[in-house]
């Protein structure tokens, strides 16, 4: 044992040694911004980052990567503790979290006097998740939204050579292809209700008005979104899409396997259809807007994608944003679309060919023309991941009514936005 | 017979604790889809090392492998220091309000960590150290479970030991040290394995308090990725096979050391 | 015993000062902000922070998903907590014999889990209990039984989640197991086989209450630890599916750090130290009683 804690002592000695000597700083004439970035994107987008430090001999970008699991609990963690970083990606639903801490810059005057950032070089829809009581928080980076990959042969096996224009066209088709294999335990479509997004997005397609009264409360048991929860739901209670998450542990793969043919998902997935379709099932698979609630086509879906926002702490704001509108010019964009695969905020980029001719990608860029935002309140995730999900599996499940569930939704929002309705109301 | 059925039992066993490890390092060595099958294969059908590849594109390791270290054995080292001379005290001296005391600590071992997060969390920021070795130091520094092991251990040493030194002229540190640290050691060891293996191992305040990459403990980093990649479940049980090793080889270079203080802890007083 | 406050106290300082100003105040901080509607709206503004009095404890008293998760941690503890001791128990005298060869071997195996980092290992075993390709129902497969979507189905979901904790933890209270067997004295064992006692009789009069102080030990960290249930279902199922894996500390967590209603968590944290004192004084009791 005392041999033990002389071998610990050393190692301690050692080690003070590596942390006094090992931790000093280099020379500050050049400036140094700290851009936090999520996942992937923060290694790929290092590649781009040399040209822009050419550019700018002057500043120097730090790249660190936050895992999007953790992200939002990383990004407030880090406000509290006044270790924000000056630039930095955020989810666009996150937005009205950060802006609501004041956390982050109104980018306004920065957009007027700029000419490569200008709001009509945007989708209108995305730009719009941005703006917080006129103010804009962010600029779009890259986007996303959702819309449906699909198994084309088995489409046309089941007798449609078209994805399905709308609500009722989905579900006939879904009930062909449930008739297509007799026994074999498969699934026309794949609607977890683990992901909120599809419910959030056939509620809007009905016209619903999330929430009620200066967004202080739940709406979710008005005739239009209990439509679309029925409709859904009702995928369940048939068996036309699998239970729970663990049945799909790999998406591609059930893909693959026509374990499922449809999944209502984003651009993410693109390139890991590419690696699992491979061979004869290349080109089986293809991507189509989605279906409307009833005549209009494409039907709306959600403004999805990350956002650059400054954070107030930051001493170099200016710097930051050149980094925005190097980011924001049509050739980067493309550059990150090249190595990220995340899909280009400034429309003149969709012009170039390696977007305009790309087959899955036209649908995208038809999908997101018609895109429009979630409820910009700091408590939306909650709402969504917290509540919204939980109930849509109890409605799957059949543990309760869609009515039951609709109207414990709402007596969860409410409780939710309790704060915000004394905040809201206490002024006037 | 009694011996064989024994045998088979403890072999059994062991077949259930090991059969994990074995298919996570099986499946770290197929490529992309090769461990979704069934039935499933225990030994790759074609072994690759392309998932250790792309762990090793994208990982600062060495980096992260020595905050690890050098966190965990700050906190072993210091901890260990701390919470055997509480628990010495606790053991063998008379003052007043002892009992009261440590009943007070022993009761608020069923706090659960966790209440203090937030204002620990204030705390360390108003102080400044978050996003330093300090912000998981801190929370270390004294434990009192040790405490309280020790204290039990400390019990069972003989007074006349400690009263024979006295009388030899020994000062009360010097008595601490070279007589009870000795007698020490079996709970010593004990301890300083948990503790080195549970700073080593520990992830949540971890990723709460390290707001820089640079500063990731090896697990943080390593569900970094492993949280972008849910889908890829080779790469995973490659990520996996990464992050565990180094706490066995810990765990094995350290055994030694932890398996004599559990001899010695059954010698006889 | 030598009385001497001043030696004492130098003795006791670093360790207690430590634990006063770095938990003790925290804790209290705690307990005051559990009175308070601390959210994230208070975390960009200090002005809108409102003493509400008991309200997050009666808000607490009707939120169905608080009970759910204390339905499920109890669950959890009375399940786990037993079959954990008894395999840990059973893993000892099993090595403890002195028939074992390879003793330390085996120790190293059944160690093994513990030792290792919960987040790889949970990843691991989310592929065992996968319903098509896992090796779980590979191997149950092989005798007969249908496959089980483990965490996946409601009913299957905590048992999965309690076989992969006492797989993980075992092997910690063995080894407390296995010092305390040693330290049994070996006259106990050789008085007993003069005497013509058989293997039952030592187990029943020598070891189970020379392991009494041991077992007590054990079983009150263990409780404490169970109830703090987290890491697992937080990697394994999120608390899904319907919530029946969703504990008091994944709760409470979910409350404080992913939606910063800082106040709520606190109330929760309070009610669960409040059940784990209680338990821990009726094992205590029973303890006692027992004598």
């Amino acid at each position: 044992m005392i041999m033990f804690f002389s071998a610990i002592k050393k190692i301690f000695l050692y080690i003070s040694f590596v942390i006094i000597f090992g931790c000093s700083n280099r020379q500050s004439d050049v400036i140094e911004i700290k851009f936090w970035a999520m996942g992937s994107e923060a290694e790929q987008v290092s590649k781009i980052l040399p040209e822009f430090e050419k550019r700018n001999p002057n500043i120097k970008v730090k790249v660190q990567q936050i895992p999007w699991t953790a992200a939002q609990e990383k990004l407030i963690t880090a406000f509290a503790s006044d270790n924000t970083p000056d630039i930095c990606q955020l989810g666009n639903t996150w937005i009205p979290q950060f802006s609501s801490l004041n956390a982050i810059v109104d980018l306004t005057g920065f957009v007027k006097k700029s000419s490569v950032v200008k709001p009509e070089y945007f989708f209108p829809g995305v730009w719009e998740t941005n703006i917080i009581n006129n103010q804009i928080f962010g600029i779009p980076w890259y986007v996303d939204t959702r819309l449906m990959f699909y198994r084309k042969d088995v489409f046309e096996r089941a007798g449609f050579n078209q994805p399905p224009k709308n609500w009722d066209e989905l579900y006939l088709l879904c009930k062909k292809v449930k008739e297509l294999d007799k026994g074999a335990e498969k699934y026309p479509i794949f609607i977890p209700t683990n992901e909120w997004n599809s419910f959030i997005i056939f509620g809007l397609q009905a016209r619903a008005k999330l929430l009620k009264e200066k967004d202080t409360r739940g709406n979710f048991s008005s005739k239009e979104f209990k439509e679309a929860f029925d409709y859904l739901i009702r995928f369940h209670k048939e068996k036309l899409t699998p239970f729970g998450m663990m049945q799909v542990t790999n998406v591609y793969q059930a893909m693959a396997e026509e374990y499922i043919s449809i999944y209502l998902s984003g651009p993410w997935n693109i390139p890991e259809f590419k690696k699992w379709m491979t061979g004869n099932l290349a080109d089986k698979w293809a991507t189509a807007p989605m279906p409307g609630h009833k005549n209009e086509y494409p039907g709306l879906s959600l403004a999805g994608g990350s956002s650059l926002v400054i954070f107030r702490n930051s001493k170099h704001k200016d710097e930051c944003w050149k980094l925005i509108e190097f980011l924001s010019e049509p050739q980067i964009q493309l550059k990150v679309y090249d190595v990220t695969n995340n899909l280009p905020s400034v429309i003149e980029a969709w012009k170039d060919s390696s977007l305009a001719n790309d087959i899955y990608m036209k649908a995208f860029y038809q999908q997101l023309q018609n895109v429009i935002s979630a409820p910009k309140i700091p408590e939306w995730e909650q709402i969504v991941f917290s509540k919204l999900q939980q109930y849509a599996e109890f409605a799957a499940r059949g543990v309760m009514t869609t009515e039951e569930a609709l109207k414990k939704l709402d007596e969860d929002t409410d409780r939710i936005l309790e704060k915000r309705r004394w905040m809201t109301f206490r002024a006037k | 017979m009694k011996k064989l059925i024994l045998h088979i039992i403890l072999i059994f066993i062991a077949v259930i604790t090991l059969i994990p490890f074995i298919w996570m390092i099986s499946a770290s060595f197929m490529f992309d889809g090769h461990a979704s099958v069934f039935p499933p294969r225990f030994i790759p059908d074609q072994f690759t090392l392309i998932q250790y590849e792309r762990l090793l594109e994208r990982l600062s390791i060495a980096r992260n492998f020595l905050n690890s270290l050098i966190l965990s054995i700050l906190v072993t080292f210091i901890s260990l220091t701390f919470n055997s001379m509480a628990g010495y005290a606790f053991a063998k001296y008379k003052f007043k309000g002892k009992d009261k005391l440590f009943n007070l600590l022993i009761s608020s071992m069923v706090i659960p960590a966790q209440v203090t997060m937030l204002p620990l969390f204030l705390m360390l920021k108003w102080m400044g150290f978050i996003n330093t070795y300090m912000a998981i130091i801190i929370p270390g520094l004294a434990n009192i479970f040790g405490i309280f092991l020790i204290r039990q251990y400390c019990i069972s040493i003989p007074d006349s030991l400690i009263e024979a030194a006295r009388i030899d002229g020994a000062s009360d540190f010097l008595i601490y040290k070279k007589i009870i640290l000795p007698l020490l050691t079996p709970v010593l060891a004990t301890l300083a394995i948990f503790t080195f293996l549970g700073t080593w191992n520990d992830f949540l305040w971890p990723l709460i308090v390290m707001t820089d990459d640079s500063m990731y403990t090896l697990p943080v980093a390593l569900a970094n990725l492993m949280l972008e990649h849910t889908k890829d479940p080779e790469l995973m049980m490659a990520g996996s096979v990464v992050t565990i090793l180094p706490v066995i080889i810990v765990f094995l270079a350290l055994q030694k050391y932890y398996m004599k203080g559990i001899m010695m802890g059954s010698v006889k007083e | 015993m030598k009385s001497n406050s001043k030696i004492a106290l130098l003795f006791l300082a670093p360790a207690i000062s430590a634990i006063l100003i770095f938990f003790f105040i925290p804790v209290i901080a705690a307990f005051v902000i559990s009175f308070t509607d601390f959210d994230i709206y208070t975390l960009g503004d200090f002005s809108t922070l409102r003493f509400i009095g008991f309200d997050n404890y009666i808000k607490l008293l009707s939120d169905e998903l608080f009970w759910t998760a204390l339905k499920n941690t109890f669950y959890f503890v009375v399940v786990a907590g037993p079959l954990s001791i008894a395999v840990s128990l059973s893993a000892a005298l099993l090595l403890n014999s002195k028939l074992t060869k390879f003793k330390s071997l085996f120790r190293l195996a059944y160690f093994l889990p513990v030792v290792t980092t919960l987040v790889a290992v949970a990843i691991v075993w989310r592929f065992i209990y996968h319903p098509n390709f896992g090796i779980l129902n590979f191997f149950l497969g092989l005798i007969g039984i249908n496959p089980i979507d483990w965490l996946g189905d409601p009913f299957w979901a905590m048992p999965s989640i309690i076989i992969l904790a006492v797989w993980k933890n075992f092997g910690y209270n063995m080894i407390i197991f296995i010092a305390g067997l040693q330290n049994i004295p070996e006259e106990l064992y050789e008085a007993a086989d003069i005497e013509g006692a058989n293997a039952f009789q030592k187990f029943r009069f020598i070891t189970l209450p020379m392991l009494a102080p041991t077992t007590i030990l054990v079983s009150i960290i263990t409780m404490i630890g169970y109830f703090q249930l987290f890491a697992e279902p937080y990697v394994m199922t999120q608390g899904g599916p319907l919530n029946k894996t969703l504990s008091i500390v994944q709760y409470m967590y979910q409350e404080g750090f992913r939606w910063w209603n800082m106040g709520y968590s606190a109330s929760i944290a309070f009610v669960l130290f409040i059940i784990i004192f209680i338990g821990t004084i009726i094992q205590f009791r029973i303890q006692k009683f027992n004598k």
